[in-house]
């Protein structure tokens, strides 16, 4: 249906596609893969046109629909066959309603009166938001969002869905969600779908073809199960799998546990040593409200220094107001929050940051000049020196902006660390993040706490928090509903288990471990 | 349809068209501007905030007319006070004897404090109830119906111009929760404490912010059709370029001569009529080529003929009123204000909108 022939673009001298040729058939789900900045996003922008109408470059090449050139077709009139939501589904909303935003695009292409509403209808009876459908879009979690974005490309009945990151920033229900509608689509209404995704693990299972963006600017394309053999961002199944020696690699969780009954008696991994409990931060009975919603009600948290401890919950479970008022600079409504004997609430800016350091969900935020030498000698002395622990080798000259996402955030936090707090806070670090740096990441995480700080981190990301973390907090409507060491929350919760619980059950977490397991009996 | 179940289908409970409340609200406001008469005024607001209270649905907008009416009483708080510290030059009765602070002579007819008198006060409330109550029949309009749609129901040809204007008053929110979270975050960090410098601060990411979502929204619009081509050669483009072009040159032309007398007459009426039919004819060939189509658009029944009708009613009452019998409209300011039946009724006719209207949808919250 759409073919890409010999496409190559680049930004000046620097290459980011080179011949790549693709074929996109009807009704088969794709996805693009490969670590961050190879040009995932650049690929989908080339198919749905936005490249490089919207980045700059220079495109060469062809792209194809039915045997049609349309390489030189503006995004507005491939609109009709392609449909695109992008990274942020809230930036491009157009209207404020959710049936308005659904009939946005039919009405860009004149359908009419009748065709409109009826498919309206049938857009919120498959994606499951008919009862959504006179609230205000700024009003819906991120997963309403996702999929309303996703019904108001579906009304123009496009024949390809092209969607960037779909689920990075849902929580793991609201992202399963949001993919059993793409595979609905895929198998009844014989859309295809291509995607670009970070969260493999999510994925894989639904994927018919995987594109491998290889970092030299081609792609490999075949069958999951054949390019993760060899590919360099793979799930923790497939670590998994490959460390076991299973071929072909099992990528569902149902394959990868039939062929867990073949491994051998493993001997089981080490429970952790409890917390000889340094108190980092105690906070008591947190109450905030904001209007009329009760963001927080009567949260009791202890972040103990020297451990590292992860804040999980659905979409606008309140994880973002605890640390801000852990912080001190979110207003709370009653009780109290003690790191040693001082409650950042009362103190000023620069001693409240040399107590608790906060990371915020978007870490571009705390960036305002234009390069990084800059950025740090207005951070402080020590800036510079943290900066290069963290991540080494980002030049001085380069611009903020230009970095890659985990530079970009490994610069925030520097900036954050720079005043040396005792407690460290971090909303959602782990977005756009891919294996490799989330890893890197889980490590810097580590040796904070190693050195006596107390770390709190919220995420989606149960991998990641099975790397990193030693206890989980878990909020649900502004409350805490478990707290505890990983293994115990994760074996309670199935909902937040990582893929190695899911296959060998608990107290299995990390892939490591079943390594050094396997290494034991080998 | 049977004349019955016309009456029937317009009275079930949906959405009024906007155009209605809105031709309701301007109806009244004219009636307010054209009177300084405190008890008309009063009625005024208590006709909108009546109909507002009947007839609003529970969506987000339409809680924003408690909004308007602390809008209207700060009016005339603010007015008072300035009266009180600015206006010794009216005669009359002595209610509290200030003493005058002296200005220098630059200042010619300003007075500070000074005695004030009843007369000044009242003149004062009475001009401050007057925009008051304009600015919430306004707001009563605001909260009936979403501004939003308003702009959908716009001519086919401004659909451009709307869209810009959704898009902008989505933004203005947008902006402010960037500045509130830039400098939440900038706080996080050390930094530029000079004055200069925590400007940039939050400047620089909140602008890059901004920008980011413009273009992921040029973006996200494009890729759902924004702008189609619409298939219209380029003179039939060019036709209706020039005659909005000149429909607008008419208009302006026109409405000048209108307002000054002295300019010569065959430039006033005729050529705003002239402008009206160019423009009209502009947007009609704008329209005809344009191959957008409406969702759901709101159908104009009886009950809005009879809504925008009250709001003329009340108008046509005022400036009956204002014209015939100028001492009632606009009462001295030594005695009681005195109202006649006319512009009471005039004022009560507005109500009559809150029986035509139907009954608005039950929204799922």
């Amino acid at each position: 249906m759409i073919e890409l022939r010999g496409i190559t673009f680049a930004y000046d001298d620097h290459r980011i596609l080179d011949g790549v040729d693709l074929d996109l058939d009807e009704g088969e789900l794709v996805l693009v893969s490969g670590p961050t900045g190879v040009g995932k996003s650049t690929l989908l922008g080339v198919v749905t046109g936005l490249v490089p109408r919207f980045s700059g470059g220079v495109l060469g090449g062809d792209v194809l629909l039915d045997g049609v050139s349309i390489v030189r077709t503006p995004p507005r009139e491939r609109a009709h066959a392609i449909g695109y939501v992008g990274q942020d589904p809230a930036a491009g909303f157009v209207t404020d309603t959710v049936e308005d935003e659904l009939a946005y695009g039919m009405e860009q292409l004149g359908l009419p009166a009748e065709t409109m509403r009826r498919r309206v209808e049938e857009t919120l009876d498959l994606l499951g938001i008919a009862e959504l459908r006179d609230r205000d879009l700024r009003t819906l979690s991120g997963g309403q969002q996702q999929r309303v974005a996703i019904g108001a490309v579906l009304t123009m009945h496009p024949r390809l869905l092209v969607l960037d990151e779909p689920t990075s920033a849902l929580d793991p229900t609201a992202a399963e969600e949001v993919l059993a509608t793409l595979t609905r689509l895929v198998h009844d209404l014989g859309v295809s779908v291509l995607l670009a995704e970070h969260r493999l693990e999510r994925v894989v299972p639904f994927a018919d073809r995987m594109c491998l963006l290889t970092g030299d600017g081609r792609v490999a394309v075949g069958e999951p199960a054949q390019l993760l053999a060899t590919s360099p961002v793979v799930p923790p199944i497939v670590e998994l799998g490959r460390a076991a020696g299973w071929s072909p690699l099992p990528l569902s969780v149902r394959d990868a546990r039939r062929r867990a009954r073949e491994l051998p008696a493993l001997a089981l991994p080490e429970p952790a040593t409890e917390p000889t409990a340094a108190p980092g931060l105690v906070a008591t009975g947190v109450t905030v409200v904001h209007g009329r919603t009760v963001a927080l009600r009567e949260v009791d948290v202890r972040v103990p220094a020297g451990r590292v401890t992860a804040l999980m919950g659905r979409n606008g479970s309140g994880k973002s107001s605890l640390l801000w008022s852990l912080q001190g600079t979110g207003r709370r409504q009653a009780g109290t929050v003690q790191v040693g004997e001082l409650d950042p609430a009362r103190l000023e800016a620069a001693d409240r940051r040399a107590l608790v350091g906060l990371l915020p969900q978007t870490a571009g935020d705390l960036l305002y000049l234009e390069t990084v030498a800059e950025e740090c000698a207005a951070g402080g002395p020590a800036t510079r020196r943290i900066l290069d622990r963290l991540v080494p080798g980002i030049p001085d000259d380069g611009h903020p902006r230009d970095l890659s996402e985990g530079q970009r955030l490994a610069l925030a936090l520097a900036l954050v660390l720079a005043a040396r707090p005792r407690v460290v806070l971090l909303d959602e670090p782990t977005r756009g993040l891919d294996y490799a740096a989330k890893r890197v990441l889980a490590t810097i995480l580590r040796d904070l706490a190693a050195n006596g700080h107390a770390v709190l981190v919220a995420t989606h990301d149960v991998e990641f928090v099975a790397q990193a973390a030693d206890d989980v907090v878990v909020l649900a409507e502004g409350e805490v509903v478990s707290s505890g060491p990983v293994r115990r929350v994760v074996a309670e919760s199935p909902a937040f288990a990582p893929q190695v619980t899911k296959v060998l059950g608990s107290p299995w977490l990390r892939v490591d471990e079943v390594v050094a397991a396997l290494d034991g009996v080998r | 349809m049977t004349a019955a179940t016309a009456v029937r289908a317009g009275r079930l409970p949906r959405d009024l068209h906007p155009l209605a409340w809105w031709a309701w609200a301007i109806g009244l406001a004219a009636t307010a501007s054209a009177t300084t008469n405190p008890f008309v005024l009063l009625l005024l607001v208590g006709v909108a905030a009546l109909v507002v209270t009947a007839r609003r649905s529970e969506q987000p907008w339409a809680r924003s007319f408690r909004l308007y009416l602390w809008l209207g009483l700060a009016i005339v708080v603010i007015r008072v006070v300035f009266r009180l510290i600015f206006g010794g030059s009216y005669e009359g009765t002595v209610l509290l004897d200030l003493p005058e602070i002296p200005l220098p002579d630059w200042v010619l007819g300003i007075t500070l404090l000074g005695p004030v008198t009843q007369e000044a006060l009242l003149a004062g409330l009475y001009d401050g109830m007057r925009l008051a109550a304009v600015v919430i029949c306004l707001g009563a309009a605001n909260a009936l119906a979403n501004p939003k749609r308003l702009l959908r129901s716009m001519p086919s040809a401004l659909y451009e111009i709307g869209t810009a204007l959704v898009v902008a008053v989505t933004v203005l929110p947008q902006l402010a929760d960037s500045v509130r979270r830039v400098r939440a975050a900038q706080r996080l960090r050390a930094g530029d404490e000079r004055r200069v410098g925590r400007l940039r601060r939050t400047l620089v990411p909140v602008l890059e912010d901004a920008l980011e979502r413009s273009l992921a929204l040029a973006a996200g619009m494009d890729a759902r059709g924004y702008g189609r081509s619409s298939g219209a050669s380029r003179g039939e483009r060019r036709t209706t370029g020039a005659l909005l072009l000149l429909g607008l040159c008419g208009l302006c032309v026109g409405s000048y001569a209108v307002l000054d007398a002295t300019a010569p007459r065959w430039l006033a009426l005729p050529m705003v009529v002239l402008g009206l039919v160019l423009a009209a004819a502009g947007l009609r060939s704008a329209g005809r080529r344009a191959e957008r189509t409406t969702y759901r658009p709101d159908p104009w029944r009886w009950p809005e003929t009879g809504v925008a009708l009250c709001g003329l009613a009340a108008g046509v009452s005022g400036w009956w009123v204002a014209h015939e019998t100028p001492l009632l409209a606009y009462p001295g300011l030594a005695s009681v204000p005195q109202v006649s039946a006319v512009a009471l009724a005039g004022a009560l006719i507005g109500l009559a909108a809150a029986a035509l209207a139907p009954p608005p949808r039950v929204v799922l919250a």
